[in-house]
């Protein structure tokens, strides 16, 4: 066991990865000699090489469409974009080609790839750095996209996006990066892509949520202090996303609450409502009720609290469901 | 059939003032002492500003901030070559620039300190926002040259950059834009070794960034990014001829950022120390005072005054932005759409009350 935060597992499931497989290499800007404007990828120039873990030019969408190459050619790359907000650039890369390889060569090419990026706000950044875009690469059918929420499920899921076949998102809670320390295994293991995790069983009500809003989530249980039984669901994969145990949850408690810190249209939230109507409307005793950000660009640091979902308003949003 | 040369090209390098404070005169620039002096005036401001904001954020006064120290040459010469209308293009180290280009210091200062409303231009000065990714304005620049050539504006473009953003596909579909319609653009990539903390070397394999223009069709020169004069008249050409129509050009400032790369950065995992000692050396304000006392422009009383006056000045400016009103919530939905769409009126209400 080692004590780790979410940067810290990052590095160790980059470590194990590439001292496992030569073929892994890990590129990206500022990874190699600076180890990372995170440290996300410290040391691990000095130990693997600078063949292996890459300083790059600035150009994300060379960055991917490199990686690109790079995975169908026999490597598997675990690409860095700095921040989510620079992931727009290659989004053509990823949509266009990553998402496609093995349907258009029709499984001949493949592309197991990786690409790393630290998104969401609440840490004051700059502006574009912090957006919350799951959904987005959501909508493109062919990309995995994943979001931890602790050290423990950082190094599991890299671990298994890493050996995964398929092109996979690893979008990684920023504002928590350094929140949460918890013991985790020096060994190898894997959280499995697709998994949702219950993270407290409950009766009346299901909370879902991923990434940093699930510390939030946990907070404003805290709070509401067992005045409810709520079950509490950590996401983890957004695409695929794990409908058996959000449904069996909601069926069984018949209340709904989905948090998350992307603006509120086309949120992944309206996803899971439909797929919650389709399945289990009639199990519903109230209408489910979203916590998102507002549909506006994410604002500088100023105002970025009254944008963000916070314990008080997850509070008002089960308290609108359970009084319903 | 013998192999032919079709194209050889040469790269010019442009310095007028030494890093002793010679100058060459007959590069000298037609500048009149007043003007000189105005040059010099400025950039101890914007270095004082620079200054007090990395201060300020040290002290928690201030949100993230991106130094700009080593480059006041640059961002000051070329700001004097163009005219209130001309359309700027920013990036995140252009806080000198901008405030040589008349942008409210207050202003500057509430950006950084995380406020929309710093952003926002001064009417009679055409200043765009500054861009935060690294790269993607420049073919607005290319845009806004070609809206001024297609509504015969006489306004010419300016987009500033590092030489990392040299890497992006951005930066050459701009290029190959404003080649392609001979737009009235200038390119000012400032060079200052590093993207980060990767070096310029491992940025580019092309010897210099200013011939990356010859296979767009255009000129580029190199010009010492530390010299006030240099920079001042290759923008001053550059700008001339894009007026008279005669097309884009791409200017590298080979300078150097004495700061870390920003609030955030530790550059001493990426370099040394001696090597920030070596650039040092080159430093734009020591040779422009040099020069100026050698012109006697410039006494130790003038340079005395000129830094009091600068220092009240940016005083001035932290005391009034330390007592803005805290922007209102509301403000985020103001500004996205013309006219609020009934989600977003719906949300504000749910989130701040009616
Ligand atoms: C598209 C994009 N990628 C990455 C970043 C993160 N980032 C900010 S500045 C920077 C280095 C830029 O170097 P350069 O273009 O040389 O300009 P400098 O900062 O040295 O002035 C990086 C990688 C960004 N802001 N935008």
């Amino acid at each position: 066991m080692v004590v780790s935060n979410i940067v810290q597992a990052v590095t160790h499931g980059l470590r194990q990865e590439l001292a496992r497989d030569k073929n892994v290499v890990v590129l990206g800007e500022d990874v190699g000699v600076n180890g990372g404007v995170f440290r996300a990828t410290d040391g691990l120039q000095k130990e693997f090489g600078a063949d292996r873990v890459i300083d790059t030019p600035l150009a994300e969408l060379g960055i991917v469409g490199a990686s690109i190459g790079l995975a169908v050619n026999g490597m598997k790359p675990v690409a860095e974009i700095q921040f989510s907000g620079f992931m727009y650039g290659p989004f053509d890369q990823l949509l266009s080609h990553a998402a496609r390889v093995r349907m258009r060569s029709r499984g001949r090419f493949t592309c197991p790839l990786v690409v790393r990026t630290p998104y969401g706000a609440g840490i004051r950044a700059l502006e574009l750095h912090c957006e919350s875009g799951e959904s987005m690469f959501s909508n493109i059918a062919g990309l995995k996209m994943v979001v931890p929420s602790n050290p423990y499920d950082t190094k599991g899921l890299l671990a298994a996006a890493i050996r995964d076949p398929d092109p996979v998102i690893f979008y990684e809670p920023m504002r928590i990066y350094r929140a949460i320390k918890q013991d985790i295994p020096e060994k190898e293991y894997f959280v499995p892509i697709g998994k949702a995790n219950v993270l407290q069983e409950g009766k009346d009500l299901t909370l879902i949520a991923w990434g940093a809003m699930v510390k939030v989530c946990q907070d404003a249980l805290e709070k509401l202090n067992n005045k409810y039984s709520v079950q509490l669901i950590d996401l983890r994969t957004i695409n695929p996303y794990d409908a058996e145990t959000v449904l069996a949850s909601v069926k069984k408690t018949g209340r709904c609450v989905i948090v998350h810190e992307a603006i509120r249209t086309c949120g992944f939230a309206a996803e899971l409502i439909a797929s919650i109507n389709e399945k289990a409307l009639l199990n519903l005793e109230a209408p489910v009720v979203r916590v998102t950000s507002p549909d506006v660009p994410l604002p500088f640091a100023k105002l970025e609290n009254y944008f963000l979902p916070d314990v008080n308003r997850i509070l008002k949003g089960i308290e609108k469901v359970m009084s319903f | 059939m013998p192999k032919k040369v079709l194209k050889d090209f040469e790269i010019e390098y442009l310095q007028v003032l030494d890093e002793n404070g010679n100058c060459d005169e007959k590069l000298m620039p037609k500048l009149s002492n007043e003007e000189i002096k105005k040059i010099y005036e400025m950039i101890i401001l914007i270095r004082v500003f620079d200054q007090k904001a990395f201060n300020m954020q040290r002290q928690g006064r201030l949100g993230t901030y991106i130094q700009f120290k080593g480059q006041e040459a640059s961002q000051v010469g070329s700001a004097m070559a163009l005219k209130d209308d001309d359309f700027v293009f920013p990036m995140y180290r252009s806080s000198g620039l901008l405030i040589a280009r008349k942008h409210p210091i207050v202003q500057v200062l509430q950006y950084w300190n995380g406020d929309e409303r710093g952003l926002k231009s001064p009417d009679n000065v055409n200043n765009f926002p500054i861009s935060i990714p690294v790269g993607t304005h420049m073919i607005h620049s290319a845009g806004a040259a070609w809206a001024a050539k297609l509504r015969g504006t006489k306004q010419i473009s300016i987009s500033y950059f590092g030489d990392g953003a040299t890497s992006k596909g951005d930066f050459h579909e701009a290029m190959n834009f404003a080649g392609v319609f001979n737009v009235p653009a200038v390119f000012l990539c400032e060079n200052n070794q590093f993207a980060i903390s990767v070096h310029r070397k491992d940025q580019t394999k092309s010897e210099t960034i200013a011939q990356k223009a010859i296979a767009y069709g255009f000129e580029g020169i190199q010009v010492d990014g530390m010299d006030v004069f240099a920079v001042y008249k290759a923008t001053k050409d550059a700008v001339d001829k894009a007026r008279a129509g005669k097309g884009p050009t791409l200017i590298e400032c080979v300078t150097y950022r004495m700061a870390d790369h920003s609030t955030s950065d530790d550059a001493s995992r990426y370099r040394t120390k001696e090597e920030v000692q070596a650039w040092q050396k080159k430093d734009p304000v020591e040779r422009l005072e040099k020069y100026m006392r050698k012109k006697n422009l410039l006494d130790d009383a003038y340079k005395e005054k000129i830094l009091k006056q600068s220092k009240e000045t940016i005083e001035k400016a932290v005391t009034q932005f330390e007592k803005l009103e805290a922007p209102d919530p509301k403000d985020m939905f103001n500004y996205v759409f013309a006219e609020m769409t009934p989600q977003q009126k719906e949300e504000m209400e749910e989130l701040l009350g009616k």
